[in-house]
């Protein structure tokens, strides 16, 4: 790359949030441009692509009121960076690392390309750790460990950033004399939801611990293509040079894909479906794939996304493509939030991939396992009872399909249902699964080994 | 390759076009740039030649240079490809770790085969022998399972006029031909395009099963030696579990397991845990028959485009050595997106939701390099390369092109039902949709060697399970009790064939595999409560008796019953009917 930075007058055209510099030279693929407007203002770029001496520059903060023959660009000779510090906690920054706290500025312990590399694969450490987040229906039937990726798939109007929130708060405080961190990247999301996550961090105290980078609703969309870039690459810094737990919650994953697309469809570009570049399956592996742990280091990333499903969708592309990238998905449901049950989560359609290494003996608990799978099995059979009562009337249920119509509502009651500062310790959660299962006959318990039976199910 | 041959004029993400390679060939590889960054040669017009570079291309511009390096995409083949681990364009992943740390960088290259461990090789002819391509010179003990061959290389005749045991790397020359064209020295490693298949003497019909130990399939829906199969289902529905299963535990020599554009975690859990299982035949560690490649999602796409390639090749290399061979590609739907992308960046015209219109043939193409073949080489060995693809529609929508373009070319089709997921019935091959055209061929090797009645018995389970699903219409309407009682007797018995024999939990020791003596077993003693039940009932016993037996819950439990005490199951079957007799009202 050349060292000067280089200045240019020739732009030549400018479409949404494109711009054709001409007659350049030196420019490289990916790198980062200042843009001095006659006002004295200075607006940041990229270059999408070179092609002899023209450079197609994509503008971080939009093109409104620019004018080619007004607009001054210089190429600075390298990608886009972000200074990384441990001072970044507790602190505030927008989608390129810049803080916007009104704290003073950070003095970068090392410079990182927000891009950063894949992880190879045989340097991967398998997540195995179980992460206690007090909330039962992850904690019991859908464990999440650490260095996984496990998103919350929700929709307008529920109570994701409750629950994000939530475990955000709980999860951290497992075992002493380990560091954890937050690391929150918001993408164009409210004031309200932002500030709600702000007051509560603060309210915690969690916010000591957490470096927050956000992107309001008003803001550059395609701030919001750079912000889940520029905040994992501060958490793997925290992680894996500064040895610390991290957690990093994505909010909200749908308006991400959404500023993709507007950029896509600016280059006009073959769209894939729904309008979505037939990228954007590789794109977000280089979001999710950055979750993980390392052999032989201390730290781990473990990823929360979350998104809302449009119109609840499970097959629409953005949920469809986390969840062939991810490792499980935790589902909120309409229906549950309408009965007033928080948080609403359906464990049918949720799943954790990891859980199986995360659980049992030495881990939890040596039954987990059983009362785990044994409590979907008679819950999805309560639910499958429930919806035949619909059709043909609570009298055509046999005994046994009222019993378990019991049982579901009970599960939904008491395991579900939980404060939102409820914090369940593993053997809470255990106990209240034991509590449900009791309300079965033992010779219905055919999922749960002889011996555990005999142990815990609760005496009369 | 110090003076660069062309330059860089165009960037844009993965593509790059360059001027200035005259005489470069479509396919050969460059590299890009001051990184030095891998690329492959894919479109020519006129001087302009575009290049889809394997690696991250930021910092690339007009103006840097390209390097040819004169030949095609191609794969090291030699000992040590077992048990390794490498990435879409074989870079030694284990290899790039240890010098250049935890994340893969960009330019980074070191020898795909080892070139620090040391073989010995045996001769296997002595001088003065006529020997062509495919011609086995001698081998080497590669892992505990594999005896690897070294082979004539291909184009390759003539006498051999040197020969001897010898150790060393695998760039050690083992032997000496004698051609018309000159002496040619032969080391035990050589090269091949990938794209280009491994040539064998002859092709064949499929006529062996490969047995998987997993029961849904050997029972129902079998994959035959050389043949192809493919498993599409939604996200969640467990078609990583089924591959990694067949890698487990089919009874193929070897096992070439692509993770194409899948995640990073499930690779280190092969990673982990093969070394810890055992090959059911042999007993020894399953990674010393496994050869890994790993590009996941993250990687760049264009090393995910050639993933699948490197994985034939290296599979058609260890089957010319007369190994019988299997290849799972999981998912090769971000193998068709990889292509997608690519051909997007070359702004071809699109067919399909995007996808290139070369997508059929390119997907036939691939398939068509599994086969049941005799090698090349005088001893005409027969060997044969099955290839397993996962295919991950969007939404689970099986009309999309991926699906219907490999759906056209596979002979075995393992339907994921999201549905059954849910209920937590794994493997979640949906048995009513399925289906396997090498039913013939098992058949006829079942019958002969395991059982006389083994396509009897399947054909009257499956037929259970298709009046089950007819008559569950009707329990949706009417209710279980307006059933007939021969039908309730029919339902209970559809239940213990999907609970007791379909449902296998592959995280369980003693369930996660069955051979096929023992699915036998397992599936004639749950008919045989069937036909006893039938016949009960017709003599007066009464439903309720018949359906409560508690002889079932052994039933429900006879998956695990050890292989070695298979002697259980007639046990089990003449209690049952003495049980069932004693419901009788004259008894």
């Amino acid at each position: 790359m050349a060292a000067i930075a280089r200045e240019y007058r020739t732009v030549r055209q400018i479409t949404g949030p494109l711009m054709l510099v001409e007659g350049v030279e030196g420019v490289t693929y990916g790198e980062l441009t200042d843009i001095k407007l006659t006002d004295g203002g200075i607006r940041r770029g990229r270059v999408l692509e070179v092609s002899g001496d023209m450079a197609l520059v994509q503008v971080f903060e939009g093109t409104s009121g620019l004018a080619p023959q007004d607009v001054k660009i210089k190429f600075l000779g390298k990608g886009l960076e972000i200074g990384v510090s441990q001072d970044m906690l507790g602190r505030v920054f927008d989608g390129f690392g810049y803080p916007i706290d009104d704290g003073p500025s950070i003095i970068p312990e090392k410079y990182l390309n927000v891009n950063g590399n894949p992880m190879n694969p045989y340097a991967r450490d398998y997540p195995n750790e179980f992460i206690q987040t007090g909330i039962s229906t992850i904690d019991l039937l859908n464990t999440l460990v650490r260095g996984q990726k496990l998103p919350l798939f929700s929709g307008s109007g529920l109570p994701h950033s409750r629950l994000a929130a939530q475990i955000a708060r709980q999860a951290t405080v497992l075992r002493t004399g380990e560091k954890f961190a937050v690391v929150f990247a918001a993408m164009g999301i409210t004031f309200e939801e932002s500030e709600f996550f702000v007051a509560d961090f603060r309210r915690t105290g969690a916010i000591e611990r957490s470096v927050l980078f956000i992107n309001l609703a008003d803001g550059p969309p395609i701030e919001r293509l750079s912000l889940p870039r520029t905040a994992l690459t501060t958490a793997e810094f925290l992680a894996f040079e500064k040895n610390m737990h991290v957690l990093v919650i994505l909010t909200d994953m749908t308006n991400y894909c959404e500023a993709l697309r507007e950029i896509s469809a600016a280059r006009r570009e073959v769209p894939g479906r729904r309008g979505y570049p037939g990228y954007l399956y590789t794109d977000l592996s280089t979001i999710y794939e950055r979750a993980g742990r390392i052999k032989g280091k201390t730290g781990s990333i473990t990823q929360i996304p979350v998104l809302t499903m449009p119109e609840d969708d499970k097959t629409h592309p953005i949920p469809d493509l986390t969840g062939y990238i991810t490792e499980g998905q935790i589902v909120v449901h309409r229906g549950l939030h309408a009965q007033g049950i928080y948080p609403p989560v359906d464990v049918l359609p949720s799943l954790s991939r990891l859980k199986d290494k995360g659980i049992g003996e030495g881990k939890t608990r040596e039954d987990h396992a059983d009362v785990m799978n044994q409590l979907y099995s008679a819950y999805a059979r309560g639910k499958e009872a429930k919806e035949l009562a619909v059709v043909l009337g609570e009298s055509a249920l046999s005994e046994e399909d009222i019993l378990f119509v019991k049982f579901s509502d009970a599960f939904e009651n008491r395991l579900v249902c939980q404060g939102e500062d409820e914090n369940r310790t593993i053997e809470e959660s255990l106990g209240i699964g034991w509590e449900l299962l009791g309300m079965l006959p033992k010779g219905q318990l055919k999922r749960v080994r002889d011996a555990f039976v005999e142990k815990y199910y609760p005496k009369p | 390759m110090d003076e660069a041959h062309g330059s860089v004029i165009k960037v844009s993400g993965p593509l790059v076009v360059a001027r200035g390679l005259t005489g470069a060939r479509m396919y050969e590889m460059v590299r890009v740039g001051e990184a030095r960054l891998f690329g492959e040669i894919i479109e020519i017009r006129d001087d302009d030649y575009s290049i889809q570079v394997y690696e991250e291309t930021e910092g690339i511009g007009p103006g840097q240079p390209v390097w040819r390096t004169g030949e095609p995409l191609s794969v090291e083949l030699g000992p040590g490809l077992i048990r390794s681990i490498y990435d879409g364009v074989q870079r030694p992943l284990d290899a790039l770790q240890k010098d250049f740390g935890d994340y893969v960088v960009r330019g980074a290259e070191r020898p795909a085969l080892d070139r620090t461990r040391q073989w010995t090789f045996s001769p296997a002819v002595r001088t003065g022998a006529e020997v062509a391509t495919g011609d086995v010179l001698g081998t080497v003990q590669e892992s505990k399972l594999v005896l690897h061959k070294i082979m004539v290389p291909h184009g390759k005749t003539g006498k051999v006029v040197k020969i001897a045991p010898v150790a060393g790397n695998v760039d050690t020359e083992i032997a000496v031909l004698e051609t018309p064209k000159g002496n040619i020295s032969i080391t035990m490693v050589q090269r091949w395009p990938v794209r280009q298949s491994r040539p064998v003497a002859r092709k064949l019909m499929p006529t062996f099963p490969l047995v998987t130990g997993q029961r849904v399939i050997d029972m129902f829906f079998p994959m035959a030696q050389g043949g192809t199969a493919c498993v599409p289902g939604p996200f969640g529905s467990g078609k990583t579990v089924v591959q990694h299963q067949l890698a487990k535990w089919a009874d193929a020599q070897i096992i070439v397991y692509v993770g194409c554009g899948e995640r990073g975690n499930e690779m280190t859990d092969v990673l982990m845990e093969f070394p810890s299982l055992k090959d059911p035949s042999s007993g020894e560690a399953l990674m010393e028959r496994t050869v890994l490649v790993a590009n996941t999602s993250n990687m760049p796409v264009a090393a995910r485009e050639a993933s699948v390639f490197t994985g034939i090749a290296i599979a058609e290399y260890f089957r010319d050595m007369g190994y019988s061979v299997a290849l799972m590609a999981d998912s090769t739907s971000r193998w068709a997106e990889a292509m997608r992308e690519i051909s997007g960046r070359l702004e071809e015209m699109p067919g399909e939701e995007g996808y290139p219109a070369y997508l059929g043939s390119r997907i036939a193409s691939f398939y068509e390099r599994a086969g049941n073949v005799i090698c090349l080489g005088s001893d005409k060995r027969r060997a044969s390369v099955s290839i397993i693809g996962a295919v991950s529609p969007p939404g689970g929508d099986l009309s999309e092109p991926v699906v219907q373009a490999t759906l056209r070319v596979v002979k075995v089709y393992w339907g994921l039902d999201d549905k059954l997921a849910f209920a937590r019935h794994f493997p979640a091959i949906n048995w009513l949709a399925s289906y396997s055209l090498y039913q013939d061929i098992v058949d006829a090797n079942a019958d002969s060697q395991i059982a006389v009645d083994w396509s009897e018995i399947r054909t009257r389970a499956m037929a259970l399970l298709q009046q089950e699903a007819e008559l569950e219409e009707l329990v949706r309407l009417v209710g279980v009790d307006s059933l007939a009682a021969d039908d309730r007797i029919l339902m209970q018995t559809a239940r213990m064939i999907r609970e007791d024999f379909l449902h296998q939990n592959a995280f369980d020791d003693r369930d996660t595999y069955t051979s096929p003596g023992k699915q036998y077993n397992l599936l004639s003693l749950i008919l045989h409560y069937y036909d006893h039940a039938r016949s009960a009932l017709e003599n007066g016993a009464s439903l309720d008796n018949l359906m409560k037996l508690t002889i079932l819950d052994e039933v429900a439990r006879a998956k695990l019953i050890p292989e070695e005490d298979r002697d259980q199951f007639d046990h089990l079957k003449r209690r049952m009917t003495s049980d069932i007799r004693a419901l009788l009202p004259n008894a």
